[in-house]
């Protein structure tokens, strides 16, 4: 019997055009903040990704990236401090081992790993957090919508 | 009144779980003088006309161990969740999907493709030729149950009541849980919460394991086979991968303790929902490395991470099962 709770996935179209949906979970430190500069600077960043602030990039268990794809996510992207600036000292290391072996099991699953995307965007760097929105905005959208099949 | 009711059921498994409830030993005298069974097909000849035949609920406990992979499997956990009173998922096929679950690596086509067509074991003459349903013979219609393309666990089939873990279910564990059943019957005490995990403890596998742990740092990844333990320091920490850090307690860190890594079959531990995700995460915090590239080469050498970190638990994990829809 199916318990868990699940979202009907209803492919966005606007126009007539996929637009997909994407996870960013940003770190509380580096990547929020440079998102909210973005934001106060006036710089336009895809309305594709929808945040979730974490307090660090590690703090992004495996078990969310795969539920945010469960749940209807086309793509997920995770966003922490620069090497040598994490507020925990070294989160973001456990990040990048995480995300290397998710894309390993990712792949495996039938699932492109490109729809895994990880970036390190420090509090000032705005202009980067906008330019990889619509990068990645754009990756999936030549990837397409995420089917997943239960049966 | 007459004796409480027990059924057991195997559906798709290998008859392990029925050996471990054998193996509780004279513990068995007790059970069979305490419950009438009423259906155990493994043992002795039961017929699905007489569960069939039976009223709703007349079962008071049924255990069925074995996945949900064919029509006749389905079949059997509805009859027995319909006339059963305690519906328990018997060990980790009908618990996690276990090892018939790895089939949800593939699905029904390229099963049958392979197993009918393209094993080097079938002949010539019979290959492409494949199961149907159902067959007109001249004495009349012949029907075998039909293959499902995805094996799922018995609770994404039908309402479970309670679990026993494992692949098997350790047999003090199963003569502990009867013994404790037969005490609630006898004298009326609560049952436990529904879903609740019987027959195993609410930590790791780690927390029962004798090997002494030091700051985990991993440098290479070793197959069991190129490399011979030290028999007193964690598995782990020498680079073999063991499951027992997003493995539930309960077995007595059996596998440990003769020199072989857990591999996972007592379950998610309690509070995980997802035995793979949370494997990632324990050994992305102890593999030592700083750049994506020593990653690279450090994991590499695990050879099938998902059917390793999946291995008993594929089916119930939040995938379920590999994609097809998403080649690209």
């Amino acid at each position: 019997m199916e318990t868990k709770q699940t979202l009907k996935k209803e492919i966005n179209l606007k126009d007539g055009v996929f637009e997909p949906k994407i996870v960013g979970f940003l770190c509380n430190w580096c990547s929020y903040s440079g998102a909210d500069l973005a934001g106060v600077s006036r710089i336009k960043s895809a309305p594709n990704v929808r945040i979730i602030r974490t307090m660090c990039s590690g703090r992004v268990d495996p078990s969310f990236i795969i539920k945010a794809f469960e749940l209807g996510a086309d793509g997920v992207l995770i966003a922490g401090c620069h090497f040598g600036d994490c507020h925990y000292l070294e989160g973001n290391f456990k990040t990048m081992r995480r995300i290397e072996m998710m894309k390993l099991v990712l792949k495996q699953f039938g699932i492109d790993a490109r729809r895994l995307r990880l970036e390190w965007i420090s509090a000032s760097e705005a202009e980067k957090f906008s330019k990889v929105t619509f990068e990645f905005t754009e990756q999936i959208k030549t990837l397409g919508p995420l089917r997943l099949i239960k049966n | 009144m007459g004796k409480p009711k027990l059924a057991l059921y195997w559906a798709a498994s290998c008859g392990g779980c029925e050996i471990t409830v054998v193996d509780i030993e004279e513990k068995i005298l007790d059970v069979a003088d305490f419950f009438d069974i009423v259906f155990w097909p493994c043992i002795m000849d039961f017929k699905y006309e007489d569960v069939e035949a039976m009223e709703d609920g007349e079962i008071d406990i049924t255990l069925f161990n074995g996945a949900i992979r064919t029509s006749e499997n389905e079949h059997l956990a509805k009859l027995l969740r319909k006339k059963s009173k305690l519906l328990i998922a018997f060990g980790s096929c009908a618990h996690d999907g276990c090892i018939p679950g790895l089939a949800n690596f593939y699905d029904k086509q390229s099963i049958f493709d392979y197993v009918y067509k393209e094993s080097p074991s079938v002949e010539e003459s019979s290959q492409g030729v494949f199961p149907q349903t159902s067959t007109k013979m001249p004495e009349g219609e012949i029907t075998i149950p039909e293959f499902w393309n995805t094996v799922k666990t018995l609770d994404q089939t039908v309402d479970v009541d309670y679990y026993i873990p494992g692949c098997p279910p350790q047999s003090f564990q199963v003569a502990a849980v009867i013994l404790a059943v037969i005490d609630i019957l006898k004298t009326g005490k609560p049952l436990p919460d529904k879903g609740a995990i019987l027959g195993a403890d609410n930590k790791t596998c780690c927390d029962e394991c004798p090997r002494e742990r030091k700051e985990k740092k991993i440098k290479e990844f070793f197959r069991p086979h190129e490399i011979i333990p030290k028999e007193d320091e964690c598995l782990l920490d020498q680079g073999i991968l063991c499951i027992g850090p997003a493995t539930r307690s309960g077995c007595g860190a059996l596998c440990v303790q003769a020199n072989v890594p857990c591999r996972g079959c007592y379950g998610v531990p309690p509070n995980v929902k997802d035995q793979g995700a949370k494997m990632i995460s324990a050994l992305s915090s102890v593999i030592d490395a700083t750049s994506p590239e020593e990653v690279s080469r450090i994991i590499n050498k695990i050879a099938d991470p998902l059917g390793t970190f999946y291995r008993f638990s594929l089916a119930s994990s939040t995938f379920k099962r590999v994609q097809f829809s998403d080649k690209t």
